[in-house]
């Protein structure tokens, strides 16, 4: 049989699998290559020989995507998008449809566990310096997916259509009446109505079921971004040869799938054991238009960008204080797109920057307490807890990760990863 | 997952057992725990407690007259219920059934010969054949006639001219007194 | 591996922030009550479940709905067919309309919901002083603190402290946000007469409608643990064999 032409991919593509699979394989490989793909990407797939733990992360994330989507349309399934129907369409879910309790706690808890993914996932970036060249768009589209998970999240917590539900939405989405001139009209564009009602709760569905695929979308550049150099590891170091890598299967797979029973595990207590922990009991009263709850808090994983929000008490040169809290509370996550030009270290691994390692840990501190602030009442001692957390946040990625780069010392960089894997080995 | 068998190293056959062993199980319990995590989601589409808790109807025949017939609802469909006075009865039982293009004996079709019951779904493309209310036609038959194709049915509700293939359908049920019936 | 177990502190803060993101109420914590539904093995004492809807029924149900149970629910706290049928057709059940247009009122049946008692909030509001009585289905999930919140409530009620001024139609009560809630006591004792001869103080009777109350918010709660003990077995063998598998695989690297 003739050679396949070569691909004329930048990635490399191989032309034809590598190892026999029979005829069939051959004849439609030649016409789409999945398996030669699968073999190049997954199967053979060079991957550094030092990675650790916080490496499964991604594929965790992947995985538990891939849960919110099933459990999401099955959910879809029996649920009513309508307001005076809503409601009790959950609660048919959770006491008649077979299993319909079970679907719904892992969605429930799936999109925390999702958030809590996502975010180790990201401070393992932040930590090794996986967004530093030649990573920087790989890193982009990790902040785009983020931003598209709170979007997701949020629409989806206003479903149910409980008080939280409710209320959430309208905080929310009264925020951008903060914009100068036009912030009514677009707060009225995306009600659909005088306040958050039946048109608000069937646009978010349609929108909550779009996003997801939106995701997977990005997703998918995200994984292209990542191949094209391949991962990044402890030690910040590129690959030189052969002796830095060893293939993805079996090493890699059978890490993951190891992880991901860890990660079953903690969520299966969740979700049969603390399937409420994580969500708030007025949730569970009906949304009702005149009597709002005492406490409107959104979910954990929202909690740090709500603290910087209220955080901000006070006019700024002539930008009201309710702008520059939306500013200021957006701007954290867009500040992330960011990163890989604030750092100016020569280094990638915080494992070699001994100044600068004491802040990368002591970021997600500061986000826990902005967490606890966010789930207050905004009064006395907490406001000026999530005033402080909030400049160190400001401070640590506009001031500190610039400035520190240029001055500290690195510690001297391995000659190789094999060498440094051999060298632990003694 | 299931592609362990492709590993390097797999070509080494001393030592390999045990490891084997361990990947065996490893793909095993993957491959169970997975079809056992399908199982809720499949289930989940099957008809939930509330649409079960409406399968079953009970229907009380005394107000039913000799020679009325009523209609009620049953899992989302009409049920004809026809209280026959005599001369349908004779008429259903006369039948030579080997001219039916769906051979049933009248006897084989009800449990009390002047309580037929049915299910008014037309066997053809689902209309509700005519014959249930007064004033109805009931076709040449003096059973039930649907007008969508033509298709007619005798007193025993069996398919006698027209498209319909079957005789309409028997729904499960029994007495649960003399003037009352549980249907499905 | 310290920094793991540094963030693995650091995950457990945020989500016991989430657990606690409700702040302080002015009201005290409930006490903690033991419940036979609490803990990994936990279940629904039948007998306690037919006690509690017997509350409910003579009762609680004179203001407030269940609108999410079904006659046919009953079932599961240990009823017969018969015995549902029998207390489903005891309740009047508005159905229609009938061939001439109009509503009409029909014994129940298993299919039905268990009917409120008002057809509508206004009435409800109406026949309460303005007062809504909320529908019970979900309350042991509805608030902070659950079934041992529900129950303080109903054991809550007392006389004020001097001092403390209670308004026109309210009552006083240790364990409600602001002390004054709208309901009068609805429990004293003897109210009921149990069929088990259990004897009836309010605390006895409290414990036992906040017993069926909790099965009413979470039917599913046994099979949830049943199953649930089983998937986390299964986990925990899996875990460990790939642990072992992953040590197997990685040793020709190490």
């Amino acid at each position: 049989m003739a050679a396949p032409p070569p691909s004329a991919h930048s990635s490399a593509q191989p032309g034809a699998p590598a190892r026999d699979y029979g005829r069939l394989i051959r004849w439609i490989d030649y016409r789409l290559p999945f398996v030669a793909s699968l073999e190049h990407h997954v199967i053979d797939y060079p991957t550094p020989v030092n990675l650790n733990y916080w490496w499964n992360f991604g594929s965790l994330a992947g995985i538990t995507l891939v849960i919110m989507i099933v459990t999401g349309i099955v959910l879809a399934m029996h649920y009513t998008p309508e307001s005076s129907l809503a409601f009790d369409s959950v609660e048919r879910i959770m006491r008649d449809v077979n299993y319909g309790w079970l679907i719904r706690y892992i969605h429930m808890n799936g999109g925390s566990m999702f958030f809590l993914i996502v975010y180790i996932h990201l401070f393992r970036g932040l930590y090794y310096g996986s967004y530093k060249y030649p990573r920087e768009l790989l890193w982009i589209l990790g902040v785009v997916i983020l931003l598209l998970m709170i979007a997701t999240a949020f629409m989806g917590y206003v479903l149910p259509w409980g008080q939280m539900s409710y209320w959430a939405a309208t905080v929310i989405t009264n925020l951008f009446s903060a914009i100068p001139i036009f912030g009514q009209d677009i707060v009225t564009l995306l009600w659909g109505g005088f306040t958050v009602g039946n048109p608000t709760l069937n646009r978010f569905f349609s929108l909550h079921y779009l996003l997801p695929f939106v995701i997977v979308a990005v997703v998918g550049l995200h994984l292209l971004a990542l191949h094209q150099h391949g991962s990044n590891n402890p030690l910040g170091i590129d690959k030189r040869g052969p002796q830095d890598t060893i293939p993805f299967h079996p090493y890699y797979t059978i890490k993951d799938m190891f992880g991901l029973c860890v990660f079953l595990l903690a969520f299966a207590i969740l979700v049969f054991y603390l399937p409420n922990m994580l969500s708030s009991a007025d949730n569970y009263i009906p949304a009702n238009p005149m009597v709002t709850p005492n406490h409107i808090v959104p979910e954990w994983y929202l909690l740090p960008y709500y603290a910087i929000l209220r955080s901000i008490t006070f006019d700024f040169l002539g930008i009201p204080s309710k702008l520059l809290g939306v500013v200021l509370s957006m701007g954290s996550i867009m500040l992330l797109f960011l990163v890989p030009w604030l750092d100016t270290s020569p280094v990638r691994s915080a494992r070699f920057r001994p100044i600068w390692r004491w802040f990368a840990m002591l970021l997600p501190f500061d986000l826990i307490a902005l967490g606890y602030v966010g789930s207050q009442p905004p009064a006395g001692f907490v406001v000026t807890l999530g005033q402080i957390a909030t400049a160190y946040y400001y401070i640590h990625f506009l001031i500190l990760l610039p400035l520190i780069g240029k001055l500290e010392t690195p510690r001297p960089l391995p000659i190789s990863i094999g060498a440094a894997v051999l060298a632990e080995r003694r | 997952m299931t592609d362990l068998a492709q590993s390097p190293g797999d070509s080494e056959h001393g030592g390999g057992t045990r490891r084997d062993f361990l990947l065996l199980s490893a793909g095993a319990l993957g491959a169970v725990g997975a079809a056992a995590a399908i199982w809720p989601f499949v289930d989940s589409l099957n008809p939930a407690r509330d649409t079960l808790a409406l399968s079953t109807t009970e229907v009380d025949l005394a107000p039913v007259q000799v020679g009325q017939r009523l209609t009620i609802a049953w899992r989302g469909k009409p049920v004809f219920i026809d209280h026959r006075p005599p001369e349908e009865i004779k008429a259903a039982q006369d039948v030579d059934v080997s001219t039916l293009r769906d051979p049933q004996k009248d006897s084989d079709r009800v449990k009390k010969p002047e309580w037929l019951v049915v299910v008014g779904v037309c066997t053809h493309l689902g209309c509700i054949p005519l014959g249930n209310k007064p004033g109805d036609d009931r076709g040449p038959y003096q059973g039930w006639f649907c007008p969508c194709h033509g298709s007619v049915y005798d007193t025993s509700a069996r398919i006698r001219q027209g498209p319909a293939p079957l005789n309409l359908a028997v729904p499960p049920y029994e007495f649960t007194s003399d003037t009352a019936i549980k249907i499905g | 591996m310290p920094r793991a177990t540094l963030l693995a502190l650091a995950a457990a803060l945020v989500l016991g922030f989430a657990g606690i993101a409700r702040a302080q109420e002015e009201a005290p914590s409930p006490p903690r009550q033991q419940w036979s539904f609490n803990g990994v093995f936990g279940t629904y004492d039948r007998a306690a479940l037919q006690r509690g809807f017997q509350v409910y029924k003579e009762v609680c149900a004179s203001c407030h709905p269940v609108k999410h149970l079904y006659f046919r629910d009953l079932s599961e706290i240990g009823y017969s067919e018969d015995e549902v049928k029998g207390i489903a057709a005891q309740v009047q059940v508005t159905d229609g309309p009938n061939d001439g247009g109009e509503m009409f009122q029909r014994p129940g049946r298993p299919a039905d919901p268990i009917p409120g008692p008002f057809p509508n909030d206004q009435a409800s509001r109406a026949a309460n002083n303005g007062a809504l009585p909320p529908d019970l289905s979900l309350i042991t999930k509805a608030r902070d603190g659950g079934a041992d919140y529900v129950y303080a409530i109903l054991n809550g009620f007392k006389d004020a402290p001097t001092g403390f001024k209670v308004l026109d139609g309210m009552y006083y009560n240790e364990y409600f946000t602001g002390h004054q809630i709208k309901m009068p006591p609805p429990l004293s004792p003897d109210q009921v007469k149990y069929a088990d001869g259990t004897p009836t103080s309010v605390p006895q009777m409290a414990h036992d409608v906040v017993t069926f109350l909790s099965w009413a918010a979470e039917p599913t709660l046994e099979e949830r643990h049943r199953i649930g003990f089983k998937v986390i077995l299964f986990l925990i063998v899996a875990t460990g064999v790939f642990y072992a598998a992953k040590r197997k695989i990685w040793s020709r690297v190490h």
